[in-house]
């Protein structure tokens, strides 16, 4: 059981275990899609939602599933919210489902919706749960728009599609590129550990 | 000194007149034939291309080295003004010189300073900026212009290796010749140009042995025979090993970029095979690859290899075990 409290629950998943730049988890996604703001964002949602909602089942139904086959079974439980997630997405926002093709389909393996059934929401109650999977979606949106924000923005000149930068501004094509991914998210790794480095030392 | 039998010191023991501002200034020497014919050939645009990657290169050092609380004459050791220097050679003249400074802040941060600064960076940090103004820019990167010598008024211009690679020279026979490839009257990159220049420079790297004579010759000797062994079977659809020397980025690639000090391997075994990987992995691009050249690739991908090769190339101890 937790000992933090109901703010602390939530807040943790934004910063000190945020599950991109503190636990480097849910990686794939998070280098594959972020070239565009809109991208990002939509798989942040449908990762919200998977998280949130396998969550809230996992913690009410922990006394019944026995212990030898729990993975199994959240993988089950998660599968089905994916599919419920992909389904929408296909009929609601066809375009946006195209564009993630198989990424929402490979939901089911982000390690941070499995990570969290194991740590958190098998052996916690329902209602910190349900305050956990919040953060912890906060948290994944917050740097799929993070990162995709700077993609957008200097790989093309645009923010959700609107134009931003001047015209005297030359897009560096390499940032909606996969290098540009890896040097974006590196860079920002390097400043969140220098933020973490120097917050310790001060207390 | 009677009472010292033993002597105790910490290494280095073996101590002599070199530093990292005498090697760097011979490397800046060394490269002075190359930008006299760069500035000869492409006059103006060089000038502003070179001083304005020097520059940067310089300020984003200075900038890092203050952020980082490091004694700020480190900046005078001249590696920084090799990085510019070297980048603005690899750079296409007609490039825009706000593009050239970009690469050269990639250069220096990403490329160098996010390591550590000088020894501690993997790859050749010239190459890397210009790795990373090849994806972010394609379109400029490539377009390229003749030098001043060029009596036709044409705007635009295919590299030697382009004309190769896109326009089946070899068949039409509108190669190259080895005489302007040689003399530097082609198109191409700033520095990449003159051949008779780099060889120059090369030799004094040599002769002043700032750089490892195995690299440039086991790069050399790579080419030489994957490509003559293709010429030989087929000199209607290749082209043949010399040609392959003189063009494009070989020559300031095997003197200058992939003789770094810092990235590339110390025990003579290690130089072998890691010159060995990029004369072979140039002809691969140069004949089956998407690029015309390769010479940037190879070398950062070997370079990749650098830690791995020191490793497994490491001498024996004396009296130690001959395996383990």
């Amino acid at each position: 059981m937790s000992t933090r409290s109901i703010g602390q629950e939530f807040v943790k998943g934004l910063w000190d275990e945020n599950p991109v730049f503190r636990q480097l988890l849910g990686l794939c996604p998070t280098l594959a899609v972020t070239g565009w703001v809109i991208n990002g964002l939509a798989m942040g949602l449908a990762t919200s939602f998977v998280l949130i909602f396998s969550s809230l089942v996992v913690s009410s139904i922990k006394k019944f599933i026995p212990s030898q086959v729990r993975i199994a079974s959240y993988i089950v439980i998660i599968a089905t919210f994916v599919t419920i997630a992909d389904r929408c997405m296909a009929a609601f926002f066809p375009l946006i489902s195209k564009n993630l093709g198989p990424y929402i389909p490979l939901i089911v393996v982000n390690c941070i919706i499995l990570g969290r059934q194991e740590a958190f929401s098998s052996r916690n109650s329902v209602g910190r749960s349900f305050i956990d999977a919040l953060g912890m979606s906060s948290g994944f949106v917050l740097a799929l728009l993070i990162l995709s924000s700077i993609r957008e923005v200097l790989g093309v000149g645009t923010f959700l599609g609107l134009q931003v930068m001047g015209t005297w501004f030359k897009p560096w094509i390499i940032m909606i590129l996969p290098p540009g991914a890896f040097l974006t998210l590196g860079i920002l790794l390097g400043i969140a550990l220098h933020i973490e480095r120097k917050t310790k030392a001060r207390k | 000194m009677t009472d010292k039998i033993i002597i105790l010191q910490s290494s280095p023991h073996f101590k002599d007149k070199d530093s990292v501002p005498k090697i760097m200034y011979a490397v800046i020497i060394s490269l002075a034939p190359a930008i006299f014919t760069s500035l000869y050939f492409f006059r103006f645009k060089a000038l502003v291309l070179l001083l304005s990657c020097v520059a940067a290169c310089l300020t984003t050092e200075a900038l890092f080295l203050f952020l980082r609380r490091k004694p700020l004459h480190s900046l005078l050791d001249g590696s920084a003004i090799i990085t510019g220097l070297l980048l603005a050679m690899t750079l296409p003249p007609s490039l825009s010189p706000e593009l050239a400074v970009i690469g050269a802040v990639v250069a220096m941060a990403i490329g160098k300073q996010v390591f550590g600064g000088l020894g501690n960076n993997i790859f050749n940090p010239a190459l890397v900026g210009r790795a990373f103004l090849q994806t972010a820019f394609p379109v400029a990167m490539t377009t390229w212009i003749p030098s001043v010598m060029t009596k036709v008024d044409i705007l635009t211009y295919a590299t030697p290796l382009g004309n190769l690679k896109f326009e089946n020279a070899v068949a039409q026979g509108t190669l190259t010749s080895l005489k302007d490839l040689f003399f530097g009257n082609t198109g191409g990159c700033l520095g990449e140009t003159s051949a008779l220049a780099l060889i120059l420079g090369g030799l004094f790297l040599l002769f002043r042995r700032v750089i490892d004579w195995r690299i440039p010759l086991g790069i050399f000797l790579s080419l030489t025979i994957f490509t003559g062994i293709f010429w030989l079977a087929n000199p209607e659809k290749y082209t043949s090993p010399l040609f392959h020397i003189l063009a494009g980025g070989f020559l300031i690639g095997a003197f200058f970029m992939a003789t770094d000090m810092v990235t590339s391997p110390i025990t003579p075994l290690g130089a072998w095979v890691y010159a060995l990987g990029i004369g072979l992995i140039v002809g691969l691009i140069r004949f089956f690859g998407g690029f015309p050249e390769g010479v940037m690739y190879s070398i950062l991908f070997m370079n990749t290899f650098v830690p791995l090769l020191n490793r497994y190339t490491r001498p024996r101890i004396l009296g130690g075990r001959r395996k383990g």
